[in-house]
């Protein structure tokens, strides 16, 4: 084939063309999906992947950014299993193998091959988060798990549909190993709706441009992303920068768990060395190494915003992710908790990055999914299962304080609102507010955690399992900035409030009605020294109940009443006196 | 003398406030232009309506605003006190846990009310609508007192849970208005009884932080027409597009948020229907932003609810207005990957575009479109400035964007609008093929100043059927406000199972709420044909979030509804295969909101008032040629005076047609003609 020439305008045009159907594709999933955790949470993704290599060529812009990195992985699965011409025209792959291109059992892929003339283009995916896939906890959350069978099942790279004809045995054997089959149908369904919306749009678009102008323009993306990529990197000084963080445990051996990174600046090209990083644990919080290089995209992808969300930003960067690390294993490590130290990935990649270019310093966020799943039987015997992800403080940053209560950097979830949890499920929240106290202190500080607190409306009681980490290790400050406030879990008893023996992670918490539990999500990190915090901004946080007096006089050097009036002659002074 | 058949538009924009007039029965029709007077914007309102006609003569006034929009967007809102359940004081901080860009993590969120503003008292409703503790009003009372001695001037009151069972809210709302020193007190039921406390909450503090603003400029407005001896009805235009009192108006000013440009889809799609064009997208290209609007069979779409700005989110039923930052004003540049981009930075009206000579030097869309010679730089629109700086332009041009491309000057200014056209073309597939609409049926109407600069392209780009321009661009929206219905809106959360619905009690329920909606509009004092209410039910598969609005083929009449679960579950059936590829029988339907609308159906406005002249003619509107770039070369392009040109006329392009608000650039390979009513209809030759 001949390759057309591609002038930049109409590269300009086809970029967001192209981009504004895998965009499309995803919004088709958000509205018909069953469980809030897509509907609601996006936890998401679709795009248009290279026909041999499985490299990302076209992401949504709302797709969940871990799912950004890793897709081209899970495509690359597929063109491995069946060839590169195994595919034919109606084929509709599906798998949730987490140590073939994916993260965890509940991220179901689909893969389908996009045909022009009876010859693969492309292929196109999508994958979204299904409620339940078995396993031993509802949610497939399990803190305890040991081996992935307990996660759930796995399936490997099966055709669910052959030229065009699904294969109900497919079907029923996913609808029988699971708790909520009317859900995961329901979803599944809504990720058919997007692969056919996308599979119509990419073929009217390639049919309006031609083949050869669309190719050409691909592969001008990935070599733009890239560019810029390169640029981005050569504008760092060359050196090496160590940074590590830790997670609480792995949920079965309480020893904590370090994430070490010597991150090499070299001219335009950057070396992430994972290296000497703990060796795999035994419960959940292993990860895949295609799940590592995605979470380090993330990272990367928050600090240079403006690179493109294909394969290219890629070339320029080596990883070192050892296969003995727990962010290297196979199969069947158990793997389901991959959120928690992909947080903490991305933490380390922002604390490295930070000594690079101080400019771009930003704070740890909160680091924590909190996993929480609380469950139980109504008086009709029907089970409920309530199950949802929660926020926490951003850190601080150049440019503003942190958030607050926002979601991770993983993803773009939105909460679902309180009231219709109540309407879902028999349980009533006590408390859903900002949590005080929990910013880390700086110059620009960290955004503040919630407090979550329900209360078990049902006769039944509930069974309660949390999978959560910062228990122990407080997201941290940069540039001289304090850490934010440390993952805090309870739950009533008869007793009295009792929280977890693995800080973070708990299953099995029985609770009889009208027992509440209590969760605290962290604070961001501050960025910068906090006695230079402008005292009024110190000041209104103590107007508005979110900062003690004393916490303003320990942390920021403020003196400061409960009704925000501040001793500016005492805080000068208190403040040159700790600066000498 | 008060001639009821008298009516006036009156359209606030930032720079200039548009009046349109028309008299019903002797179909006169004139309109008037007055810069607007920011921040006392009475001012240019009286001014305008006294070129019009003596006030004391006016049957009617209709008022498209932007002051809630602005107020909005500027944070220039009032104090406000909220009061709320215990534990829920953060809600409007707590938002839905988003962030404000999907990649970058920097970047605060301050809440229009401040924390120590947002108090809790003890009341608690359960999800199924059980008060299990009831609200007391020493509890309320001491909670205003606090507010009102911090400076609060309006109240908000967001009780969890209101949508089922608004007894608490209402026991305090009625605490709270004994106590509180003016109207502006308002409770989340009033506005919303929708679940979904934080879209509830945030709508009823919206709407308190305007009420003040709204209320003041309203009495403002009021007192000088009073003056002026007006002793007809005026009425403000809400996002539906429908027209309120200003009772109503004062009391739900969040309602307003999107009234000017509204106003402007309502004269589009009336416009068009007229015209026999009954499936539009308006475009309507300001110095900042190009606005979309998608009109299906005559009638505008509306969406639930729309966000101001990160975190502020406003549901309340609105016009769908789909905004990107593509603007005369917006910027082009080169970014480090070699792509050229442009906007989302704009110079906006001011400093402009490098040829208003005011400041900046960076290439903007304007500037593109002087350079290739479509606009006219002797006399620019709006008339403020004498001349345009083609040279700047060109010379800005040339620097950020035909050197790094390798382009000429020329050559980078047509890219420009190419890349800015594609955007425009991509908001409109948004609209259209996004929601299931073919593109190659539609017309696209643009008003304002700027959008027929680029109607011929989007033509071409999106494949649309052709284009109507409308025969006063500039003054779409005055229009509107003659034209459109009074309606009223109300939603609520039902829900109910599908399967063995009671659809009497739901039909009873609907014959209830429709009655009440009717009753508003009935008391608006402006003639209507007839009043029409209708019914949609947001629905869903048991297991969903989101829903699908689903119309129901059902009315009322005598005060009845008359429905069965089988017409609800084939009404469903259609409107979910219309959103998605696959129906899932087998799973449990619910119903979840009831929406009901009253439309108060205004008698037809005749647009051929609008109509050129009979003597008009094409010589005399020609006003010679002037070279145009198009497709890489300079053309000859034939200059007419667009308002001078007869009915019939035929004009092929390449062309520009040019009237004091507006330039209408016809391509190469288009053609226009002047329909009866004086609209410019653009089409493929």
């Amino acid at each position: 084939m001949t390759t057309p020439t591609l002038d930049p305008v109409t590269f300009a045009i086809l970029t967001g063309r192209l981009e504004q159907i895998a965009d499309e594709m995803d919004a088709t999933l958000y509205r018909s999906a069953f469980n809030p955790i897509i509907a609601e949470a996006r936890d998401a993704c679709h795009g248009l992947y290279h026909a041999t290599t499985g490299a990302t060529l076209v992401q949504g812009q709302r797709g969940l950014p871990i799912f950004v990195g890793a897709m081209a992985f899970a495509v690359k699965s597929v063109i491995d299993k069946v060839g590169p011409d195994g595919a034919e025209d109606g084929d509709t792959f599906i798998f949730n193998d987490p140590y073939a291109g994916g993260t965890h059992l509940n991220d179901f892929r689909l893969v389908r091959p996009l045909m022009r003339g009876g010859k693969l283009f492309a292929w196109l995916a999508s994958v979204g988060h299904w409620l339940d896939i078995g396993g031993n906890v509802p949610g497939g959350y399990n803190p305890q798990a040991v081996e992935s069978f307990q996660e759930g099942v796995l399936i490997p790279p099966v055709k669910l549909f052959r030229k065009g004809v699904i294969q109900q045995d497919i079907v029923d054997i996913l609808q029988a190993n699971t708790r909520v089959p009317r859900s995961n149908w329901g979803d599944l369904n809504g990720q058919l709706n997007a692969l056919d919306l996308g599979e119509k749009r990419f073929h009217a678009l390639i049919d309006e441009y031609g083949d050869g102008v669309v190719e050409a323009a691909l592969e001008a993306a990935s070599a733009r992303a890239e560019a810029l990529m390169r640029a981005n990197i050569a504008a760092l000084p060359d050196g090496v920068y160590s940074f590590e963080d830790y997670l609480d445990n792995d949920g079965i051996v309480d020893e904590k768990l370090t994430i070490a990174l010597d991150l090499t600046i070299a001219g335009e090209t950057m070396v992430l060395d994972f290296s000497r990083s703990s060796p795999a644990c035994k419960g959940p919080v292993n990860i895949a190494k295609s799940t590592a290089v995605a979470a380090c995209y993330v990272a990367l992808k928050h600090v240079f915003t403006e690179v493109p969300a294909n394969a290219g930003c890629l070339r320029p960067i080596t990883f070192e992710i050892s296969e003995t690390s727990f962010l290297g294993v196979s199969a069947p490590r158990p793997v389901a908790g991959y959120t928690e130290t992909i947080l903490r990935m991305i933490g380390v990649v922002f604390g490295a990055l930070a000594k690079a270019d101080p400019s771009r310093a930003t704070a740890a966020p909160f680091g924590t999914i909190n996993a929480l799943s609380v469950a139980g039987h109504r008086s009709n015997g029907e089970r409920w299962v309530l199950f949802s992800f929660f926020g926490g403080g951003l850190g601080g940053n150049p440019a503003s304080d942190g958030l607050n209560h926002a979601n991770n950097p993983i993803s773009t979830a939105t909460m679902p609102p309180a009231e219709i949890l109540e309407a879902s499920y028999p349980v009533m929240f006590t408390e859903w507010g900002l949590r005080p106290e929990s910013a880390g202190a700086g110059a620009h500080r960290g955004g503040f955690g919630a407090v979550y607190a329900l209360e078990v409306l049902s006769e039944g009681g509930a069974d309660v399992s949390l999978l959560g980490e910062r228990g122990r290790y407080a997201p941290f400050g940069v540039a001289g900035g304090a850490p934010g406030a440390l993952n805090l879990f309870h739950w009533e008893t008869d007793d009295g409030l009792k929280s977890p023996a693995m800080a973070s992670k708990v299953t099995g918490v029985k609770l009889t009605q009208g027992q509440e539990i209590r969760l605290q999500s962290p604070g961001g990190g501050g960025w910068g020294d906090a006695r230079t915090r402008a005292p009024e901004a110190v000041a209104r946080d103590v107007v508005r109940g979110l900062l003690s007096p004393e916490t303003a006089r320990q942390d920021y050097a403020v003196i400061v009443d409960a009704s925000g009036l501040v001793d500016t002659k005492a805080t000068a002074a208190l403040r040159a006196g700790e600066a000498a | 003398m008060t001639k009821l058949s008298t009516l006036v538009g009156v359209d606030v924009g930032g720079t200039f406030t548009d009046l349109a007039f028309f008299d019903e029965k002797t179909r006169a029709f004139r309109t008037a232009k007055v810069p607007s007077n920011r921040g006392d914007e009475a001012v240019g309102f009286i001014e305008g309506l006294k070129r019009l006609d003596a006030i004391a003569n006016l049957g009617a006034i209709v008022h498209g605003t932007t002051v809630g929009t602005n107020a909005l967007l500027e944070r220039k809102g009032a104090k406000i006190g909220i009061i709320t359940t215990p534990g829920f004081r953060d809600t409007l901080e707590m938002r839905r846990r988003d962030r404000p860009n999907t990649w970058g993590l920097w970047g605060d969120f301050e809440p229009i009310a401040s924390r120590e503003f947002r108090l809790e008292v003890p009341e608690r409703t359960l999800a199924d609508g059980t008060i299990r503790v009831a609200v007391q009003k020493a509890d309320i009372e001491a909670a205003c007192a606090k507010l009102i001695a911090m400076g609060a001037e309006a109240l908000a009151i967001g009780f969890i849970n209101a949508y089922a069972n608004p007894a608490n809210e209402r026991a305090a709302l009625e605490a709270a208005r004994a106590v509180w020193p003016n109207a502006h007190v308002s409770a989340s039921h009033e506005l919303l009884p929708e679940i979904r406390e934080f879209e509830r909450t945030s709508t009823i503090a919206l709407n308190a932080y305007l009420q003040p603003v709204v209320a003041s400029y309203l009495g403002k407005l009021e007192d000088a027409l009073a003056g002026d001896g007006f002793a007809g009805s005026f009425h403000i235009v809400q996002s539906n597009g429908g027209v309120m009192s200003t009772a109503n108006a004062r009391k739900f000013p969040v309602r307003t948020a999107l009234s000017g440009p509204a106003a402007g889809v309502i004269a589009a799609a009336a416009i068009g229907r007229a015209a026999g064009y009954e499936d539009i997208v308006t475009a309507d290209l300001g110095g900042t932003s190009f606005d979309v609007s998608l009109v299906a069979g005559g009638e505008a779409a509306l969406a639930a609810q729309t966000t101001i700005d990160f975190g502020m989110v406003v549901r309340t039923p609105m016009i769908e207005i789909t905004t990107i930052g593509a603007g005369g004003g917006s910027i082009a540049h080169v970014d480090k990957g070699g792509l050229l981009a442009v906007g989302p930075e704009s110079a906006g009206s001011r400093p402009g575009p490098v040829a208003y000579a005011q400041g900046n030097t960076r290439p903007t869309l304007t500037d593109a479109n002087i350079v290739l010679g479509r606009i006219n730089a002797e006399k620019p629109i709006g008339g403020k400035l004498a001349r345009l700086d083609v040279e700047a332009a060109r010379a800005a041009i040339d620097a950020h964007i035909g050197e790094p491309l390798g382009l000429s000057p020329e050559a980078a200014a047509e890219a420009i609008i190419r890349v800015a056209n594609a955007k425009m073309a991509g908001a409109i597939r948004l609209v259209s093929i996004e929601r299931g609409h073919d593109p190659t049926k539609f017309t696209a109407v643009p008003f304002g100043g700027g959008g027929a600069l680029h109607v011929g392209a989007l033509i071409k780009d999106v494949g649309l059927k052709s284009a109507l321009v409308p025969r006063y661009p500039g003054i779409t929206s005055a229009l509107g406000c003659i034209i459109a219905d009074i309606r009223h809106d109300e939603v609520a959360t039902v829900n109910l199972m599908l399967d063995g619905l009671d659809a009497a009690s739901l039909a009873a329920r609907m014959a209830e709420t429709g009655e009440k909606a009717r009753a508003i509009v009935a008391a608006a004092s402006l003639q209507v044909e007839r009043i029409d209410v209708v019914f949609e039910l947001d629905m869903h598969y048991q297991g969903q979030t989101h829903t699908v609005g689903v119309p129901l083929p059902v009315t009322l009449e005598a005060g009845k509804v008359s429905l069965s679960e089988a017409v609800v579950r084939a009404a469903f059936e259609t409107a979910y295969a219309k959103a998605f590829s696959r129906l899932l029988p087998g799973i449990p339907v619910k119903i979840v909101n009831l929406r009901t609308a009253a439309i108060g159906r205004r008698p037809a406005f005749d647009l051929a008032a609008l109509a050129p002249a009979a003597d008009a003619s094409i010589e005399t509107a020609a006003r010679g040629y002037r070279k145009v770039w198009f497709d890489g070369g300079w053309h000859e392009a034939a200059i007419y005076d667009r308002l001078a040109l007869p009915i019939d006329a035929k004009i092929t392009g390449p062309a520009i047609l040019e009237q004091a608000d507006a330039t209408i650039v016809l391509d190469p390979g288009l053609g226009a003609r002047v329909d009866r009513f004086g609209n410019l209809i653009v089409e493929r030759l």
